[in-house]
């Protein structure tokens, strides 16, 4: 059984006077115990409301409606109460966030940031504490760490900050850490170590690992399997080699096209997808993608594109698939896998 | 520490000596002088020259300051023209009053503002919120003397609640050390006298606290809201943090920074409101000597009330910054 198991997650955002927002449609991904899963997308599709939304950190308003599930080890972190889901936070499921500076108390030293979750829920007091906090600072790389508990975020660079949250967050051996976009304020030498330190450490503690971003580099260097979000669902899962190797929805393709290469020649433009994240249906109307998608066909407008499951565990929102090497190009649709294409009942409801 | 501590106290003589020139100066242009006070309408040229040559007023302006400045370097600040007694004296006599009253004022304006700012942003849109707002426009706009007669004829004339008038119940016989009433009272372990001149300050130290209240609720409101958005925040609660600590720890702390600094700014304004304050309920401060002394030109009085008013709201703003510093470590001071 999946430690996560995401089903159908939604969240919409109604402000008094505005259109009502659906950021998050119907997301589901899974993720196993010690796994690194991706969530990838641009701005805007979602990925981060998903993961504020697992760990209950959106904002309470009126207006703001989170449906669906996120199983993790047997309970439904939705519908759990204030006091369960924090005793549940910070011990259990564990996250690290963008701006490591901004998400740092600027008033409080870095030693009490620590020792207060190491307080709050193994119950740690003092010396212990202390001494623990310095432990987890030296293993998360940060050199002389008895005088930097004593400092301030302001007084860290910014790749020792960001260590300092990743040492916050794996401080009570959590056994699933959302990363939610770790190194995207770092440069990028800092980034590869952060990126490095974190394959570490869940590989050393077997901590399944919520990568979320907009960096396929990141998403190549570290998942085991990706979905990929598009208009706040998922329109492709794979593991990684087949993803990388033979993208099959024609928004993963247009990712991959769209990173530059060092090896192309000079002068050689550059291949952006067309149009932006703005330029969306409703899934409810057809595919989201569709009006920036180079191989558009009219069933795309018709109705919410099936989720198509192939045999080798990976599955695709589309009707018009890019077609695998070698597959006979005439073919379209689902029908290019003989037998292991069926549409996935419960996807066939619109949704309102 | 310490020698931003001494460095900002050293500020203060350049300070001093500047403000002081400006308004020696300043003070004398006023149309009328003491002699006109003392003699009345109708006294010839001739007595009035008389009585500016004994005060010394008919000699240059830049001599009669450089006398004051030297009477100034031994602590002493002249003689009233009304009174002829010492000014030191008189002020001796009558600021702690005034400063007492202030300190009440600041302290139910910060002990009540802050956290009736707080709740307000916790209970952000309920009917706490919209009461704290509303009565905060209230209380900044309502003059003070109208509130201190509204308090007064609600607590003391009505219900009987308070005292009306004066710092001390004549009746009760205390001893005096330092003329800080309350101080005194604990001091010689007159308990009553303590509590009794605490009583007094409670009427006029609410109608002072009006408007520094008002604002501080609505700087800790506004401020409350802001931090509660911080990334800071979100990362609190995604430890799991109970309520009570993110609220405590990461929360009120950093929206302190501001109420701080409005603090120090509405102390100044206090010491001046306190002479408006003092007057309804009949205090004895310094308030209602200052007012005399405007209308006596007694220049001696005047020239030391505003250079201790001067020396106070640069010492509260010291104060200000250093406790700044101790919430704050970026602005660590060295």
């Amino acid at each position: 059984m999946a430690l996560l198991e995401v089903d159908d997650l939604s969240v919409t955002f109604a402000r008094r006077g505005q259109r009502t927002v659906r950021a998050v449609d119907g997301v589901s991904f899974s993720v196993d115990a010690g796994e690194v899963v991706g969530l990838v997308g641009e701005s805007g599709c979602g990925k981060s409301v998903t993961s504020m939304a697992i760990m209950g950190l959106l904002p309470r308003h009126p207006g703001t409606r989170i449906g669906g599930k996120a199983v993790f080890d047997g309970t439904d972190l939705l519908g759990l109460d204030d006091r369960a889901r924090r005793d549940i936070r910070g011990r259990d499921v564990a996250m690290i966030f963008q701006d490591p500076l901004s998400s740092l108390n600027p008033v409080i030293p870095i030693g009490l940031q620590v020792t207060e979750v190491l307080a709050r829920h193994r119950g740690m007091k003092g010396d212990a504490a202390r001494k623990e906090a310095a432990g987890l600072l030296d293993r998360v790389g940060i050199p002389d760490p008895n005088r930097r508990l004593k400092e301030y975020p302001h007084q860290l660079s910014g790749g020792m900050r960001q260590r300092a949250l990743i040492a916050m967050a794996v401080a009570c051996r959590p056994r699933l850490l959302i990363a939610d976009e770790p190194t995207t304020a770092l440069d990028v030498t800092i980034q590869a170590q952060i990126l490095e330190l974190l394959k570490e450490l869940v590989h050393d503690s077997g901590t399944a690992l919520v990568m979320i971003t907009h960096d396929l580099g990141v998403v190549a260097g570290m998942c085991d399997s990706i979905n990929v979000l598009y208009a706040g669902r998922v329109v492709e899962t794979a593991r990684r080699r087949p993803l990388f190797r033979e993208p099959r929805h024609p928004y993963t393709a247009g990712l991959l096209g769209s990173v530059p290469r060092l090896d192309s020649g000079r002068g050689e433009p550059l291949n952006p997808i067309p149009g932006s994240v703005r330029d969306v249906l409703s899934w409810s109307e057809g595919c989201a993608f569709a009006p920036r998608c180079s191989r558009r066909v009219d069933a795309c407008l018709d109705e919410t594109p099936p989720v198509v499951r192939t045999h080798d565990a990976r599955s695709y929102r589309c009707v018009d698939p890019v077609p695998l090497p070698g597959a006979v190009p005439a073919q379209a649709g689902p029908a290019d896998q003989p037998g292991a294409s069926s549409p996935e009942p419960n996807e066939e409801k619109t949704r309102d | 520490m310490f020698r931003f501590i001494v460095r900002r106290l050293l500020q203060l003589i350049p300070t001093l000596f500047g403000l002081s020139l400006l308004l020696f100066i300043w003070v004398r242009r006023l149309p009328g002088g003491p002699e006109d006070a003392i003699l009345g309408e109708r006294a010839t040229p001739e007595m009035r020259a008389a009585i500016r040559r004994s005060m010394g007023l008919d000699e240059p302006i830049l001599v009669q300051y450089g006398r004051f400045v030297q009477r100034l370097l031994r602590l002493d600040l002249g003689t009233s023209t009304s009174t002829k007694r010492p000014v030191v004296e008189e002020f001796l006599e009558r600021f702690p009053g005034t400063i007492e009253l202030t300190i009440t004022a600041l302290v139910i304006a910060i002990g009540v503002g802050i956290p009736l700012g707080y709740l307000a942003a916790r209970r952000r849109g309920q009917l706490l919120d919209h009461l704290s707002v509303g009565g905060s426009l209230v209380g900044i706009c309502v003059p003070i003397f109208f509130l201190a007669y509204v308090l007064k004829a609600i607590f003391s004339e009505n219900l009987g609640w308070f005292p009306s008038s004066g710092r001390q119940d004549p009746t009760i016989e205390a001893t005096r050390i330092t003329n800080f009433f309350v101080l005194d009272g604990l001091m010689t372990r007159e308990w009553d006298a303590a509590m009794d001149a605490l009583w007094h300050l409670v009427l006029p130290g609410l109608a002072l606290a009006s408007i520094p209240l008002a604002i501080i609720v609505r700087i800790t409101r506004a401020s409350v809201l802001e931090v509660l958005n911080e990334d800071f925040v979100r990362t609190a609660e995604a430890k799991g943090l109970t309520e009570r600590t993110v609220r405590g720890r990461h929360v009120l702390r950093n929206s302190l920074l501001p109420v701080v600094t409005s603090i120090g700014l509405l102390t100044g304004g206090l010491l001046s409101g306190a002479v408006l304050t003092e007057t309804v309920f009949a205090f004895t401060g310094i308030g209602a000597f200052i007012y005399e002394a405007i209308g006596q030109r007694d220049y001696p009085v005047l020239l030391g009330f505003i250079m201790i008013i001067s020396v106070v709201y640069v010492l509260v703003n010291l104060l200000v910054d250093l406790s700044y510093s101790l919430i704050d470590p970026r602005v660590r001071v060295r």
